[in-house]
């Protein structure tokens, strides 16, 4: 079978804070319709690589190629063509918090659209907090009356608005409980496979990870250390792979994963 | 693109749309106007032709099948699933928020205005209350008494406002005696310039622009700083651990700022003086000595002794408006940007309130 064409490619990424270096000469590829898990410990700069990529951070150097089309250096109109195309939920859900969830979903949609009609836009409103698995009265409300879960998924249901090609999203189960994070590993693997999404996560959830991810990425020394399925990434012989997938946390969620292997 | 054939009529009553090219959120406008046209009894929906369907196309056909009882046909298997997949998210959902008639939401709001008023005076008066019985628990223990906090609190409400509360006092000093002047030369009387730009300066204008700038520096900066540490939890934390944040935080925000209002008072009322000598030696030929000696004559030292009592005054009514607003912050951020706004608001109007009734009460007791 012919690899899938990348959706993301990055060559030779290199960001630095003053004197700190994050990234020096990161290569990454994300193919069409996987979700690839990005992880690493703390500080190695998965959260700057998702915004070199999504445009919020301006690398010192490399490339960023999202759908063929490069990011760097774009002019914001131009970027603006490719950005319809892709959807963020960013880490605490950043929903607009003077608008209510179905306002924050019509967002989007009012700015790429404009004079589509109310009552459609109601409608597309309530389909997407229906598909995000909100509640009935949650579209009307206000993310300050929303729970931190309910919260990520109107953040979803919000990058879901323009129908995007491309997810991002940014340690989503990250404060969720087990319940509420199970769920969530659903709703994204669902709605890949009914919208034929492709998705770049970040995250620390070991769950998430042999739940949900086809590839994973590790970053560690400022670039990708090691990529591939998590099958893959175990029989690598790195020292800090070693010790995040077997140590006492990833060996329970590797157990669960084949338990759940073995019923299906 | 859009709807390319509409074959009306195939058979009797029976009407056969057939979509073609790309069914998505960008033709979407266009594709619901034409479709509101059309009346038929019988529908069947072609999608055969379709290159793109997104969720917003699928919701489209998805409405037709609902409501007109569409029949669907042509669509491949990635589009009928994702057909279903919207059919299932097609739930009763309540999008908007329950509204009033213009009537009982005007009047629930002149109610709520007024009962939010009265609450937050009793909520002040409360805040105050509680301010008084920390500080005598400080007074009793005077080890938890947070000196450094303090003088970091005279250095920020203080010295960093010197600048800005000069050189607004002496551009006002400067506009007093121009337009006293002014006005004053129409009798001839231009040397009383000096006892309006003395007498108002000492007594007036140098603690009320004083208290205006400092509500505006630091009444805002306590509402958004005890704001935001309330939002983050901040406030919480103290009070788990055992820390009042009445001693830690409100105690030395309130007394440098009436430590420090009677200083800058006076500093602005004789830089206001200043300014307004500079502009008489300037403007009206009256040396900076005859300046001097006119204003030890004509202003009485009760001038002075009001703008101390007053200011300290202020300070703790601006300060004591800033915390309490700071300490109702909740929910989001929104939240403090209002009560950053009404700590201000609240600040500079009770100040004027005061200064009145000051007014009336230093004319009563015979301080002219």
């Amino acid at each position: 079978m012919a690899e899938p064409e990348p959706v993301i490619e990055v060559r030779d990424l290199r960001n630095s804070f003053g004197e700190q270096v994050v990234h020096d000469g990161l290569d990454l590829d994300v193919r069409r319709g996987e979700i690839f898990g990005v992880v690493g410990g703390s500080g190695t700069g998965k959260s700057v690589l998702m915004r070199s990529i999504i445009g919020l951070q301006t690398p010192d150097a490399g490339e960023i190629t999202v759908f063929g089309e490069p990011m760097i250096g774009r002019d914001e109109e131009e970027a603006k063509h490719v950005r319809r195309r892709w959807g963020v939920l960013f880490q605490g859900g950043a929903l607009f918090s003077t608008l209510t969830v179905a306002e924050n979903i019509q967002v989007p949609i009012k700015e790429y659209y404009p004079g589509i009609d109310q009552n459609l836009l109601d409608e597309i409103a309530a389909y997407k907090t229906a598909m995000s698995g909100l509640g009935s009265d949650a579209a009307a409300k206000f993310p300050s009356e929303l729970s931190g879960g309910m919260r990520k998924r109107a953040g979803i249901a919000r990058a879901l608005a323009l129908d995007p090609e491309l997810l991002f999203l940014d340690e989503p189960t990250a404060g969720l409980d087990p319940i509420g994070a199970a769920a969530f590993d659903q709703l994204i693997l669902e709605l890949r496979d009914a919208l034929g999404l492709t998705v770049f996560l970040i995250t620390h959830d070991l769950d998430t990870l042999y739940a949900i991810c086809d590839r994973i990425a590790v970053l560690a020394d400022r670039k990708v250390v090691a990529l591939g399925t998590i099958k893959e990434l175990l029989a690598l012989d790195h020292e800090w792979i070693q010790e995040y997938f077997n140590g006492p946390r990833g060996r329970a969620a590797a157990t669960i994963a084949e338990r759940e292997e073995a019923s299906a | 693109m859009t709807i390319a054939e509409l074959s009306k009529n195939v058979e009797d009553g029976r009407c056969v749309l057939k979509f073609s090219g790309n069914l998505t959120i960008l033709r979407v406008r266009r594709i619901s106007e034409q479709l509101a046209g059309i009346d038929a009894e019988e529908m069947v929906v072609d999608l055969s032709e379709v290159e793109r369907m997104d969720t917003v196309g699928a919701w489209l056909v998805h409405k037709l099948e609902r409501d007109r009882g569409a029949r669907i046909v042509g669509a491949t298997e990635d589009q009928q699933l994702l057909i279903e997949h919207v059919a299932e998210a097609d739930q009763p959902i309540k999008v908007k928020r329950d509204s009033e008639p213009a009537l009982t939401r005007v009047l629930g709001e002149v109610g709520e205005a007024t009962q939010t008023a009265i609450g937050t005076l009793y909520g002040l008066l409360g805040f105050f209350g509680a301010l008084l019985i920390s500080s005598a628990n400080v007074i009793r223990h005077p080890r938890r008494f947070r000196l450094n906090a303090v003088v970091q609190q005279f250095e920020v409400v203080g010295v960093h406002a010197l600048g800005i509360i000069g050189l607004m006092s002496f551009l006002v000093g400067i506009v007093i005696a121009q337009q006293g002047a002014v006005q004053l030369r129409q009798f001839g009387a231009e040397i009383y310039t000096i006892n309006l730009i003395g007498r108002s300066s000492l007594k007036e204008l140098g603690v009320l622009m004083t208290a205006i700038m400092v509500a505006g520096r630091s009444g805002s900066a306590f509402a958004a700083q005890l704001g935001s540490m309330k939002l983050n939890e901040e406030i919480d934390a103290m009070r788990t651990i055992g820390v009042s944040p009445m001693e830690a935080l409100v105690i030395p925000r309130v007394l440098a700022t009436v430590l420090l209002m009677p200083l800058l008072g006076f500093y602005a009322a004789v830089i206001a003086i200043v300014g307004g000598g500079l502009f008489c030696w300037y403007s009206l030929d009256i040396p900076p000595v005859t300046f001097v000696q006119r204003v030890r004559e004509v202003v009485p030292l009760t001038d002075l002794w009001q703008t101390l009592i007053k200011a300290p005054v202020f300070g703790m009514i601006i300060a004591t408006a800033g915390c309490f607003q700071g300490m109702q912050v909740e929910g989001n951020a929104e939240s403090v940007g209002l009560r950053t706004t009404t700590a201000v608001v609240q600040g500079i109007f009770l100040v004027i309130v005061l200064d009145a009734f000051f007014a009336v009460f230093f004319t009563e007791i015979g301080w002219l």
